[in-house]
């Protein structure tokens, strides 16, 4: 009897992980096509992120920097898309910037869609400054005056061309910086721009960085922080428009769950061995 | 159309991709070097638009005030490709110097005044606020950084009081690496959600075109 | 001495001036940071070359040689001069290769987007994976990873909250109160030793860079 179940708990453990693999797909697939929905609770972090956009007058400028590509798109996407929501809800002006180069048509494709949905008008409401490389160099270089590194926005256009930026020549005239982070951009931003220039920041990070970033927040370095799909979702419902990031939270969830069981059932099968080469 | 076939096309590729799950196959290496090609030819025309053209082209060719001295950094940046012709590889380290420099500099202050500094002061808490919650958390905190430093303290033997402060530490940091961890699996989790939302859809949009 | 000194000297000079006109700002230091400043970004932006001219060369090889696979050395080609291609007819009919219209784009959304998305979300299946194989609660330290990893991946879940209300609290105070400070103190680690090596290699101690 014993051995019976002993050989089955070895079995269980040496399962094909392409059976894994296929429970994981289900149970991440099932809430996303019968559309379930979960209620999101809103954490202090994220809070803390929102109320420092939301203080903002009308008119002034929120920088929005793109520091993700196609890999992280599905946790920061729908962060870009709340926090520019919130802003054109409030009359922000949003400068975009970009250095992470595969990123940039995702973050100006996004911009570009909330825009036309609030009618705002590019050169006026909102700009995309592109990229430059230099990553460090380039956030110093705009610290004295943006035009000495982004002599034109993304397409070449002369920014002095552009009513917005007339006013706009380095950060004094920028009232917080929003760094999407996938890589470590987001330590640039705290170290270079909020720590020389007195730059108020607000990071969305993937949640892979997240644990990482709560000292800077702590130390009151960065204002507040977004992390991953939750922290999405969390700042969707604070602008009050769910969209990607509400969807995801039940597979979300639903995912988390199963982990945890394959780590419990996983757990139970090394013990059960464990014990059962102790007593041989 | 030819949305429909940007869907087939991005979903076919993602399915290739995603073959891989099943096993190594000849579909899933197509899609690997299809990505690989297409990066290698995206970074090119990067190059071209924002560095050449947006940096050193534009400003020249509207003759702003000190462009002209942009031709010595595109010497440089030029002598960068020497690498390319083993017998002149060598002239390519002056430009390797050049970037290697600024950017040790950059970090050493970097480091210091962005991290260092800010960091150990906010990590100099007062151990009693009057609030016994706040001062738990203060303590927790001075206690989590400074056993985290002992512990990666190597160039004395962990023995003693030193071994039973670093042993302290490591629990520290194993919690630290499960909130790591956890937040991992969240992150893996969501990027799965994409795509497989992707895929669905993508099957709602061509059932709807046809 | 061109291929050692001078460089060494280079990079000692441009790293002196980075922190020296750290601490001066003023004129003329701080023209002379702005500049050395701006040569960096063009001259970084080169960088990006040298890693295409490698897979480009790494490609032909293989192709030339009939190496086993070359086949799909000639897809890497295929995808390479559709992008080149499309991109320098973008940006000779827009001006801009990144116009939202362009065939640049079209092509970018349909094949790269999906590719590096999904390159991605395999991981998912193998933390799943490694979770069941391989996550072991061995001693006391492998036990507290995995009791805060669980609690940190249901307290930041709605699911969480429906389980015991007070669970994203606790999970809100391991993040901001109990992991912070092993956090901090590895990344104060992470930056002396990152000191310590833009020292050695201003001082040219470190002279790998030179190879």
């Amino acid at each position: 009897m014993n051995g019976e179940n002993i050989s089955f708990w070895e079995k269980l453990g040496k399962i094909d992980r392409r059976w894994i693999f296929l429970i994981i797909g289900l149970v991440v697939f099932i809430p996303i096509a019968f559309g379930l929905r979960m209620t999101v609770h809103v954490s202090p972090a994220v809070k803390s992120a929102y109320d420092t956009i939301n203080s903002l007058p009308e008119g002034s400028v929120v920088m929005i920097s793109i520091d993700y590509d196609a890999a992280s798109m599905p946790e920061l996407q729908p962060m870009l898309k709340a926090i520019l929501r919130h802003c054109f809800d409030k009359n922000l002006k949003v400068v975009l910037i970009n250095f992470w180069p595969l990123g940039l048509p995702i973050g100006n494709q996004g911009l570009e869609e909330v825009a036309r949905e609030y009618g705002k008008v590019y050169g006026v409401d909102y700009m995309n400054l592109g990229y430059r490389p230099g990553d460090i160099a380039v956030m110093l270089r705009m610290g004295t005056e943006i035009r000495s590194v982004f002599y034109g926005d993304i397409k070449g256009t002369p920014l002095d061309s552009l009513p917005m930026m007339k006013n706009i020549h380095n950060y004094d005239d920028i009232a917080v910086v929003v760094g999407l982070e996938a890589g470590s951009m987001g330590d640039a931003w705290v170290q270079y721009v909020n720590a020389r220039f007195k730059q108020d920041l607000i990071l969305g990070v993937t949640a892979v960085m997240a644990a990482g970033v709560y000292p800077y927040l702590q130390a009151g370095q960065i204002k507040g922080l977004i992390g991953g799909l939750k922290g999405a979702a969390e700042y969707e419902k604070l602008v009050n428009h769910p969209a990607f990031g509400h969807i995801g939270m039940a597979s979300q969830s639903w995912a988390h769950v199963t982990i945890i069981l394959f780590i419990i059932l996983g757990n139970i099968g090394y013990f059960m061995e464990r014990r059962r080469k102790r007593g041989l | 159309m030819i949305e429909a076939l940007s869907i087939w096309v991005a979903a076919g590729l993602t399915l290739a991709i995603m073959s891989f799950l099943y096993g190594d196959n000849p579909v899933y290496k197509f899609a690997e070097h299809l990505y690989v090609g297409y990066s290698a030819g995206y970074w090119l025309i990067y190059t071209w638009h924002f560095t050449i053209k947006l940096m050193v082209i534009q400003p020249i060719a509207e003759k702003q005030p000190g462009a002209l001295w942009l031709v010595i950094p595109l010497f440089f940046g030029a002598l960068m490709l020497t690498r390319w012709f083993p017998r002149i590889a060598w002239m390519s380290r002056w430009s390797i110097a050049f970037t290697v420099g600024i950017g040790a500099g950059l970090t050493l202050t970097g480091a210091v005044h962005g991290y260092i500094i800010p960091q150990v002061k906010a990590t100099i808490l007062p151990l009693w606020t009057g609030n016994g919650l706040t001062s738990f958390n203060n303590f927790v905190i001075v206690v989590g950084v400074i056993t985290t430093l002992i512990y990666f303290f190597f160039s004395k033997p962990h023995t003693g009081v030193l071994g039973k402060t670093s042993k302290v530490g490591i629990l520290f940091i194993m919690v630290a690496f499960g909130a790591s961890f956890g937040y991992t699996v969240m992150a893996r989790i969501s990027l799965l959600i994409g795509r497989l939302d992707f895929l669905w859809s993508s099957i709602l949009k061509l059932v709807h075109f046809f | 001495m061109l291929k050692k000194q001078i460089p060494l000297a280079i990079t000692f000079i441009t790293g002196v001036i980075i922190v020296v006109t750290f601490f001066i700002p003023h004129p003329p230091f701080g023209r002379l940071q702005q500049d050395a400043l701006t040569w960096y970004s063009v001259i970084f932006g080169f960088t990006m070359l040298l890693g295409v001219d490698s897979l480009v060369k790494f490609h032909y090889t293989k192709l030339r040689r009939r190496e086993k696979g070359w086949w799909f050395s000639i897809v890497f080609y295929c995808g390479f001069l559709l992008s080149f291609i499309t991109g320098v007819i973008s940006e000779i009919r827009f001006g801009d290769a990144f116009n939202i219209n362009s065939s640049f784009m079209y092509f970018y959304n349909t094949i790269l987007v999906p590719l590096q998305s999904t390159m991605f979300a395999l991981l998912a299946f193998f933390i799943a994976s490694a979770s069941y194989r391989a996550f072991r609660a061995r001693n006391i330290d492998a036990t507290f990873l995995l009791v805060t990893a669980v609690i940190v991946m249901l307290g930041r879940v709605p699911v969480g909250y429906m389980l015991w209300h007070k669970l994203p609290d606790l999970t809100s105070w391991i993040l901001n109160v109990l992991q912070l400070g092993p956090m901090r103190g590895i990344m104060i680690g992470i930056s002396l030793g990152t000191v310590a090596m833009s020292l050695r290699l201003i001082l040219g101690i470190e002279r790998t860079y030179l190879s």
